[in-house]
């Protein structure tokens, strides 16, 4: 019992840690004005890249867990989540401060009529619902609506590169590749559904 | 290495100029990457002299120009233009460069002249994007572009070999390129080796890549939204940090609707955009 509260703190310090370096680093390539002479479409897309990244991350925890019947890894999903939602917000912070230069009426109709913002807009719709209903009180008292509700980050999975493929001028490649990776992460996860209760259970017990 | 040019224009813009290393950093150039800093990173070893560009075509006097000819040649001027880039950000640049109708009248169009086609170099050994799609964006290279013969000999267009009193730098277009201030930017072509003078309305890159996105026109218009984002403003990047930039209205034809407007009379500009 100690023994897995220590690999869960340690792995969750090691996920902190790991989720908040490349912010830290985007900061200080901001501060040293080594991101060119514009840098706000830099900064945009590298958030939302991250936003990307952490969310392939809490896909792969339970497959994983699963996998190598490693039950207490599970326990770490929710932060990498709130990281994903963290990345999220700053995503759309940078895009509404630096790009629209908070001219919130253009940001509203943006959503309106740009169907890649549209898309990225429901899928942080869906994303806040998640992070709003993601502490533990909350999930208990939810009970098995919490877990229909915690589906939508399939649809999530889906509609991000989605929103990345539309939003690049050219080169589509890079959004291919990401959206196949979700894909192959969504394929892994549905056949072992069943059995993961099952398994899933024993291992916590 | 530093030009000399005879007087600046500044074409009733009074807007502040943006700082040169914003301008130097901050470029699409995807024959290098299509990262913005990507240019100023990988184009610096770009052999820029020897250069030569051909104008070629439906002219009487077809003739390859080295860049010191034609600086002996057409005088320079210094030109402070606004650049709108299609992305909705823009600058104001002092270009130094001389009328583009110069050279075309050099080479005397033939009666059945009606378009000039421009080519930028192909060279992948030297143009990583070239030689890969993932560098290059996908762009079937060499990047090329169009202008009708009345926008190409317009006094407003002009071949640019400098900014802030220098050379350009490679990653903006080096030796020559084309700047036409009332398109967006993709039109103004880099690193020009042809000029093909013909009768019929040319490929342009971005618009084989999209071509609903974007047309052959191209003209700065408010009115016309890209799919993906509004044209109605732009972001200006002047000389502060990242909050200081202004969001302003874009104007029809980035202002010089004045002077260009009448180039296309009775042309509905939503269908060319």
């Amino acid at each position: 019992m100690v023994l897995t509260k220590h690999k869960v703190w340690l792995t969750k310090s090691a996920l902190h840690i790991g989720c908040a370096l490349p912010l830290i680093w985007l900061y200080i390539q901001i501060e040293l004005d080594n991101l060119g002479g514009d840098p706000v479409q830099y900064i945009i897309h590298f958030l939302g890249m991250g936003v990307l990244h952490t969310l392939v991350l809490t896909l792969l925890i339970s497959p994983l867990a699963k996998r190598f019947k490693v039950g207490w890894l599970l326990r770490s999903r929710r932060a990498i989540g709130l990281w994903s939602f963290a990345y999220l917000v700053l995503h759309i912070f940078s895009f509404l401060a630096f790009d629209l230069l908070f001219d919130w009426s253009l940001l509203l109709s943006e959503i309106i009529k740009r169907p890649y913002i549209t898309v990225g807009m429901i899928a942080s719709i869906i994303m806040l619902a998640l992070a709003l209903t993601s502490p533990q009180l909350i999930q208990r008292k939810m009970g098995r609506r919490w877990q229909l509700l915690h589906k939508l980050v399939y649809l999530v999975a889906i509609l991000g590169p989605i929103h990345f493929w539309w939003s690049v001028k050219s080169g589509n490649v890079e959004p291919a590749i990401y959206l196949l990776i979700f894909m192959a992460l969504l394929w892994w996860r549905r056949p072992v559904k069943q059995i993961s209760r099952r398994s899933g259970l024993a291992s916590t017990k | 290495r530093s030009l000399s040019f005879e007087k600046t224009l500044r074409y009733g813009i009074n807007d502040e100029l943006t700082p040169e290393d914003k301008i130097v950093s901050h470029n699409n150039f995807y024959e290098f990457g299509t990262d913005k800093t990507d240019p100023a990173k990988n184009a610096q070893s770009l052999i820029t002299d020897p250069w030569s560009l051909t104008i070629e075509g439906d002219v009487a006097n077809p003739r390859v120009w080295t860049v010191e000819d034609i600086l002996k040649e057409f005088p320079l001027e210094e030109r402070i233009y606004r650049m709108r880039c299609v992305e909705a950000w823009s600058m104001v640049i002092p270009w130094l460069g001389f009328s583009l109708a110069n050279l075309i009248e050099k080479a005397e169009p033939g009666a059945s002249a009606k378009y000039v086609a421009f080519e930028t170099l192909y060279d992948p050994e030297q143009m990583p994007g070239q030689k890969s799609r993932f560098v290059g964006g996908g762009i079937n290279y060499p990047y090329v572009e169009g202008l009708r013969l009345d926008e190409a000999m317009h006094p407003l267009t002009i071949l640019s070999l400098g900014l802030y009193g220098k050379t350009l730098p490679p990653q903006n277009g080096a030796p020559i390129r084309l700047v036409v201030p009332w398109k967006y930017g993709f039109k103004s072509i880099k690193s020009i080796v042809k000029i093909r003078i013909t009768d019929k309305m040319p490929p342009t890159t971005w618009n084989q890549l999209a071509s609903n996105e974007y047309g052959f026109y191209a003209n700065v218009n408010p009115n016309v939204s890209h799919p993906r984002w509004s044209q109605a403003s732009e972001r200006r990047i002047g000389s502060g940090g990242l909050l200081s930039a202004k969001r302003i209205p874009t104007e029809p034809f980035n202002g010089y609707g004045d002077q260009v407007a009448s180039l296309y009379e009775g042309m509905d500009l939503r269908q060319w955009y």
